[in-house]
């Protein structure tokens, strides 16, 4: 019954996107006002259409309703409620339902949100977005749906992949797609403002909140991923360049450029072309990647079940939905012309910079991706390309482009001059060679990774200081003026401060990460350790535990430092009989100085427990410079709503001054 | 901005586009074989069992044969073994064996609960040779020509069809030189 | 998807799975080679090449059959004296290209090699043009509306 209607919502949802998307393009040629109410009411229809559907399928899901195909698939009684309901998106059916979730969610925000200015463009942007649901709502219907029925239902489910049965991946997917997905938004924008044939830095204005926001739930969500991987994966991996996420990597890199571009696009009404390019292939990134994972075209450990039927549908919509596009933007692209202009030195000329980077990155990692595909279709070749090609290629472009940051901060618009922005900038150099040179002295492994990072990340934390304190005065007028100035201080500069600090946060992580990491791994008995550095690792006893849905060895081991006690940690091996699979719960004692990983394996009745020992030196500043990162993208955002079309501002005389750098 | 410029990412996307539909029809994890046209690895495995004779590579020289690497672990290999004990009581080309990854004893007891259609079977419990002959899973087959030269390698089950089909045109072909 | 062919595809997956299990991978302490300086060779030489029935990973990760059996061709190996080349060269072999982590640098990948230069270079050339294009935009004298609203600037700022 909950399942029949919730496939009855679904359908409805299709129908009014449908007839949204096409009343719209119709009415619009007639100019007919009507339409635009309707788009509202239309926009919010769907989310609530779609918002019952999820409702009924997670119903299903908590009560174990195994007369539905997917719950029988992918679900059990045993299985914790916790669980249960997070497996209605550890599926290929509901993570698609949870697609088109939040698809309409950011549908309906729109209609809640808009002003009535700029109402064609609104419009039109509406009449875009009910496309796309339309499309990812009849691929539902048409090739997953997730109320299909199961007669007889079976005693019981299959249950979950254990590897998904974790608080990490709760959080995962929803985050990402709320990313991913809320670019759909900004494609439909674009698309919106070619048709209508006017893009200037009003549009930009409005459209950059909504970058924004995908930006930093994107953000979030793949540093969701990668933390619930180094932590579920039982050797601290937290990116491997699998397939699928570099499918998230991609949106992320033309995002950020996109982000970027916008606003110089704000500034100087200029760059409206490659702004707007950049606004449709993000999405249509986001949706190639939903193409990897479903249609079984690569080989990943992330990939849902193939099936080549789903493959073409999907197919099928890509090429509608961005060839389509990219037709358009061929055809109107041109009508766009640059009224602004700005110096060869220059923020402006910087964020070009960052977006050729971003671009090659981007590009990099996609042909990085696909080449091995490639290959195949024309050749009886196939070859590999794992993480060694990428580190050799796409990190020194990173950082590279890494260097640029605290420069172009303090750039001025417009015109501005590079030499006094370096003398400012020359004690973050001259500590970022210091710290690089001790990093290189400390250090017993990794020595010129672990060095270069180092100073990346010193030149590029400190250049945002340097260039905050500039902003306000700093020692350079009284202190509690400084104060006034930065509590003055644009949202959206603080955003930038914020982000840009993050960033060296992570960048500095990353190296401690993988420069300075050791291991080590020995059969051990309880009563037996093993030394690491100045750590001894002592296992202490292992016993049998069970679980709601599993059985576990459960190891306890005490990590000591000269014989004080450091930690005493606990790790798992569990094994899930339905599923036959095992999975390790790591220990984990997470320090600011870095993390001792333990991880134990499969017994050897002669020799004992192998235990597995990593030290992650600053792991946990991946995970706080990833919130940074975040907390200044909604920063950002936060920004907008004051500036946004010129509210809340009282008109200023016009004065003949330089501009001043902002 | 050049007319040109503007149409190129569509045209780039329809390139892809075009991979994209070809590569739905291919297998992703379907690697070429790199022994083809060339001699087998020299090798010289034990028995499976006490007292029995092993193989060695110089055991197929002088014919077409075929070598097939199983394990009784393999279920595969199960559904396959009643076409091998075919072509073996047939006679028309010999069949030699490689068990591989089995424990001391196993491959034995299986070959006498399925029945042994090799004329000789080697022991690979290390999988040395099958990493050698570029082995990816179980069973695969191969078509060993009379110098001793990989001439044909199929991954997977072989039944009726593949006999037929694929392998017995090969096995003609190559007693033809 | 018919519900018969589903539930074929579902009991074949465990089995796809099992072959990938990242439960308990990098190699195992039995797998520690005695040479401190060749262990660290062997652990470099995992992480670059690709565990050939897994999805995407190097036989560092992997604790499939196969990956074990890839790891201990590798010591024997070293161990027999062979470069990292020279190793890398033996399963590749074996495997073909498709075994190497990085791939090599030869005909059908120079594309993907070259990529980066040819992007950046391309780019910052068409960036560069951009630029410069933009000072004669810059450099054309104002049109009639563009002297209006400057003479009642200047009108506006000259009362102020």
């Amino acid at each position: 019954m909950i399942a029949e209607l919730g496939q009855f919502a679904l359908i409805l949802a299709f129908v009014v996107a449908l007839f949204q998307s096409v009343a719209i393009f119709a009415g619009l040629r007639t100019g007919d006002a009507v339409v635009h109410g309707f788009a509202r009411t239309g926009a919010i229809a769907q989310f609530v259409l779609v918002l019952a559907a999820f409702a009924c399928l997670t119903w299903l899901f908590a009560v174990s309703d195994f007369t539905a195909l997917v719950v029988a698939e992918n679900s059990h009684t045993d299985k914790p409620m916790l669980y249960k309901l997070t497996g209605v998106w550890g599926n290929h059916e509901g993570s698609m339902l949870l697609w088109a979730l939040i698809l309409t969610g950011y549908t309906g925000a729109l209609a809640w949100s808009a002003k009535p200015v700029e109402a064609r463009l609104i419009s039109l942007t509406f009449a875009v977005q009910s496309l796309i649901t339309a499309a990812f709502t009849a691929f539902l219907l048409f090739t997953s749906n997730p109320f299909a029925r199961l007669w007889p239902g079976p005693e019981n489910g299959q249950d979950l992949n254990p590897l998904l049965q974790d608080p990490g991946l709760a959080s995962h997917p929803p985050m990402l797609y709320a990313g991913y997905v809320g670019f759909s938004i900004t494609f439909s924008f674009a698309l919106a403002a070619l048709i209508d044939g006017r893009v200037d830095a009003r549009w930009a204005r409005i459209v950059r909140p909504w970058a924004l926001a995908a930006w930093t739930f994107l953000t979030i969500g793949i540093a969701l991923g990668a933390s619930w991987a180094y932590y579920e994966l039982g050797w601290g991996g937290w990116w491997a360049w699998d397939p699928v996420e570099n499918a998230s990597l991609m949106p992320w890199l033309a995002g950020t450029a996109f982000i970027h571009s916008l606003r110089v696009m704000e500034k100087r009404d200029t760059l409206k072309a490659w702004t707007i390019l950049l606004a449709l292939l993000t999405f249509a990134l986001s949706m190639a990647g939903a193409f990897l994972v479903r249609s079984g075209v690569l080989t990943s450990v992330h990939a849902f079940a193939v099936d080549p039927e789903r493959g073409v549908f999907i197919l099928a919509i890509l090429v509608a939905l961005i060839g389509g596009s990219l037709l358009i933007y061929g055809l109107r692209a041109g009508l766009l012309k640059p009224t602004g202009v700005f110096s060869g030195i220059s923020r402006e000329s910087t964020l070009l910079v960052n977006n050729l980077v971003l671009a090659a990155a981007c590009g990099l990692v996609f042909f990085g991706t696909f080449y091995p595909l490639f290959i195949t279709t024309v050749s009886d070749e196939t070859i590999t390309i794992g993480a060694p090609f990428y580190n050799n290629t796409f990190n020194p472009m990173l950082g590279a482009l890494l260097v640029l940051v605290p420069v172009s901060g303090m750039l001025a618009w417009k015109r501005g001059r590079l030499m006094p922005v370096l003398k400012d900038l020359a004690p973050a150099a001259l500590a970022a060679l210091a710290g690089g040179v001790a990093a290189f002295w400390i250090a017993d492994r990794g020595l010129v990774a672990g060095a270069l990072g180092t100073g990346l990340a010193i030149w590029i934390a400190l250049g945002v200081l340097i260039d905050l304190a500039k902003r306000f005065k700093l020692f350079q007028i009284e202190f509690r003026a400084s104060l006034a100035r930065a509590a003055r201080l644009p949202l959206g500069i603080w955003g930038m401060a914020v982000a840009h600090f993050g960033l060296a946060v992570v960048v500095f992580a990353i190296t401690g990460v993988s420069a300075w990491k050791q291991e080590t791994s020995a059969f051990l008995m309880p009563g037996q350790h093993l030394d690491i550095r100045q750590l001894t690792l002592t296992l202490d006893d292992v016993e049998q535990v069970e679980g709601a849905n599993y059985v576990a060895e459960r190891g306890y081991l005490t990590a000591r430092r000269d014989q004080q006690v450091v930690s005493n940690l606990v790790a798992e091996r569990r094994h899930y009989p339905v599923r036959g699979m095992a999975t390790t719960e790591s220990a984990i004692h997470a320090r600011l100085t870095g993390d001792i990983y333990v991880t134990i394996g499969q017994p050897n009745p002669e020799r004992g427990w192998p235990v597995f020992v990593y030290i992650y030196p600053f792991a946990i500043w991946l995970w706080i410079g990833s919130a940074i990162l975040g907390l200044g993208g909604l920063l950002s955002i936060a920004d907008q709503g004051r500036r946004a079309l010129g509210v809340g501002r009282s008109p200023v005389p016009i004065r003949a001054k330089p501009e001043v750098a902002e | 901005m050049n007319r040109v410029f503007l149409f190129l990412p569509l045209v780039i996307f329809l390139v892809m586009g075009l991979y994209f539909g070809l590569g739905l029809r291919q297998d992703p994890s379907a690697i070429p074989s790199q022994q083809i046209d060339r001699p087998l690895p020299e090798f010289d495995l034990p028995g499976i069992a006490d007292g029995e004779p092993g193989l060695s590579s110089a055991d197929l020289v002088g014919q077409v044969s075929l070598l097939n690497v199983f394990g009784s672990w393999c279920p595969p290999c199960a559904i396959e073994h009643p076409m091998l004990m075919q072509i073996s009581r047939s006679g028309r080309v010999p069949i030699y064996g490689v068990d591989w990854r089995d424990r001391p004893g196993d491959g034995a007891a299986w070959l006498a609960r399925h029945g042994n259609p090799f004329a000789r079977v080697g022991d690979d419990p290390q999988g040395r040779l099958a990493i050698d002959l570029g082995i990816t899973g179980a069973p695969e087959t191969f078509v060993i020509d009379q110098e001793g030269r990989v001439r044909f390698h199929h991954v997977g089950i072989v039944d009726e069809t593949v006999w037929r089909d694929t392998l017995l045109p090969v096995i003609v072909a190559l007693e033809a030189e | 998807m018919r519900p018969m062919a589903r539930l074929l595809l579902l009991t074949m997956l465990p089995l796809l799975l099992l072959s990938a299990s990242p439960a308990m991978a990098t190699p195992g302490p039995d797998e520690r080679m005695a040479d401190e300086a060749l262990e660290v060779r062997a652990r470099a030489l995992y992480r670059s090449l690709r565990c050939v029935v897994c999805q995407s990973q190097s036989i560092d990760e992997s604790n499939a059959p196969l990956a074990l059996d890839m790891r201990a061709v590798v010591r024997e190996r070293l161990l027999a004296g062979d470069s990292d080349v020279e190793v890398r060269a033996w399963l590749r072999s074996d495997y073909g290209e498709y075994v190497l982590m990085m791939p090599p640098v030869q005909g059908n990948t120079l594309f993907l090699w070259l990529f980066p230069v040819i992007a950046l270079v391309g780019g910052g050339i068409l960036l560069v043009f951009f630029v410069r294009s933009q000072s004669a935009r810059a450099a054309q004298p104002l049109d009639m509306n563009e002297e209006a609203e400057l003479a009642r600037l200047r009108d506006e700022e000259a009362q102020s």
